[in-house]
């Protein structure tokens, strides 16, 4: 009579401890790794999502194609800066545009589209996914990210770099986002020169990311321990209207 | 009338053995957290729906690239997309760890074997067929035992389980650009990402109709009592006498 009880009891009694274990190692993963929209109820998905993906994502890298994969129509989400600064660079072909790259680095830069090019590059043909649903496959040519932040030399306690853009658009990325092989600042889609709604002259991408990291129309890339100090205190513009700082999904 | 039946099998029961719950505490406290993040992810699903309501086979899709199905919802961009897909994460995560938690009870606490595998003698055509008449003239409460679940109940709640739930949480994670760079095959053995996201689509809207059809046989077999053997769990605490409908 009493057995089958106990022996419920024992088994929702070790359900529960092996929950409480996984809770425990699941605090333990998440440590290192919590994002700045961590607060609200939201955070708890925010903080779960990014910090068990970061345990997995250590060394993975985003599936790549063949140039016959190239998606014949690759759309666009927004338009280009609406400002005056902007159209004069895009009307001189931005000759005189430069990527400041500052904060904690060794020595500060201010790189031209040609320095950029003459820099190692690398060519990725990635998938692009917006957040709303749509993707498309392209070829990307830039710099990797790495590259620039060795050229520059990182301070130790170096912890996101932010990128800002002519439409006072700003976003950041953790380092080992910022380290990975695969971000780049790109200067080329599918063999050209970035077109102008694809983010031109410069924009970033973040292939294990969505779309809407790999932020367009970039002049200052800066190296920080604080996204404190970056915009609205959170390190992406995006988090103002709804998007999460973390887009892995 | 199938109230009264139903009565009737609760003093059956009663005057057998009354060693368990109907429900024990896991499988309440579980069903709960699933149909409230269930009802969560249902609502931001939608949501990001509207951000584009297009779906697509392959590895790609968009504006301006053949689709498979065209929604005639109207587009919402920006909103749903944002709160859309923090309200669907966070309802991911609860559903998710829940049903983790579920499982592993089911496996090693014998709640599938005992509770859900169909009895042998049951899975024969016409023990099947006969439950599948039951239901469709909705004499389900006339024949059913409180106590038990019938075959058809049995076969869906198993399909819902080991079918439905994997494949929909398989095709979220064959989304993520994350997930699908430490293991590609994710997207890459649905035939891309778009499949996926295709494959989500559908395989959720089958949940939303075993939710619809759940949710109508317990009106139909009896909506109080039932909801009480679920959230209290003992089917003893239903009034024998005074039950009312």
């Amino acid at each position: 009579m009493s057995e089958p009880i106990s022996r419920r009891k024992l088994i929702t009694t070790g359900a529960v401890a092996a929950g409480a274990a996984g809770l425990a190692a699941a605090a333990m993963i998440v440590g290192a790794h919590i994002p700045p929209d961590h607060r609200g109820i939201y955070g708890i998905e925010e903080t779960l999502t990014y910090a068990s993906q970061r345990a997995l994502t250590a060394h993975s890298e985003a599936r790549e194609f063949t140039r016959a994969d190239i998606s014949a129509v690759a759309p666009v989400n927004g338009e280009p800066p609406a400002n005056d600064d902007y159209r004069r660079h895009l009307a001189a072909d931005f000759a005189d545009w430069r990527l400041i790259v500052d904060g904690l680095v060794e020595r500060p830069a201010s790189l031209s589209l040609a320095d950029l090019r003459g820099f190692p590059s690398r060519s990725q043909i990635t998938h692009q996914a917006c957040e709303e649903g749509w993707s498309f496959i392209a070829e990307w040519t830039g710099v990797p990210i790495s590259y620039v932040l060795d050229h520059v030399g990182v301070r130790p306690g170096a912890k996101c770099v932010a990128v800002f853009a002519f439409d006072k658009k700003y976003d950041s990325i953790d380092m080992e986002d910022a380290h990975h092989r695969q971000s780049l600042l790109a200067y080329a889609m599918n063999g050209a020169p970035l077109p102008t709604r694809h983010g031109a002259p410069l924009r970033l991408k973040i292939p294990r990311q969505l779309g809407f990291k790999s932020k367009k129309y970039l002049v200052r890339m800066s190296v920080t321990d604080t996204m404190k100090d970056i915009g609205n205190g959170q390190g992406a513009n995006g988090l103002d209207h709804g998007y999460a700082w973390y887009g892995g999904i | 009338m199938a109230e009264a039946a139903y009565v009737r099998g609760v003093a059956v029961a009663d005057s057998e053995r009354v060693v368990c719950a109907r429900h024990c505490l896991l499988i309440r406290l579980t069903h709960w957290l699933t149909a409230f993040s269930f009802i969560g992810l249902c609502i931001s699903g939608f949501a990001i729906l509207l951000a584009h309501p297009h779906l697509y086979w392959g590895e790609t899709g968009g504006i301006g690239t053949p689709s498979l199905i065209d929604f005639p919802l109207p587009t919402m961009k920006g909103g749903p997309s944002g709160w859309g897909r923090s309200l669907h994460f966070l309802s991911a995560w609860v559903c998710v760890l829940t049903g983790l938690l579920y499982a592993s009870y089911g496996f090693f606490g014998r709640h599938f074997r005992e509770h859900l595998l169909p009895v042998w003698n049951d899975l024969s055509w016409a023990s099947v067929s006969q439950s599948i008449s039951d239901h469709l003239h909705l004499r389900a409460a006339v024949r059913e035992e409180l106590r038990s679940y019938n075959v058809v109940q049995r076969l869906t709640y198993l399909a819902v389980i080991f079918v439905l739930f994997p494949l929909v949480i398989w095709t979220g994670f064959a989304m993520s650009p994350a997930l699908t760079s430490v293991f590609p095959f994710l997207a890459t053995s649905l035939g891309g990402q778009q499949c996926a996201r295709t494959i989500h689509f559908f395989v959720a809207s089958l949940l939303v109709l075993f939710l619809f059809v759940h949710v109508a046989m317990i009106c139909v077999t009896g909506f109080a009592p039932r909801m009480r053997a679920m959230i209290l769990g003992d089917a003893s605490t239903v009034p024998v006498a005074g039950e009312q409908s």
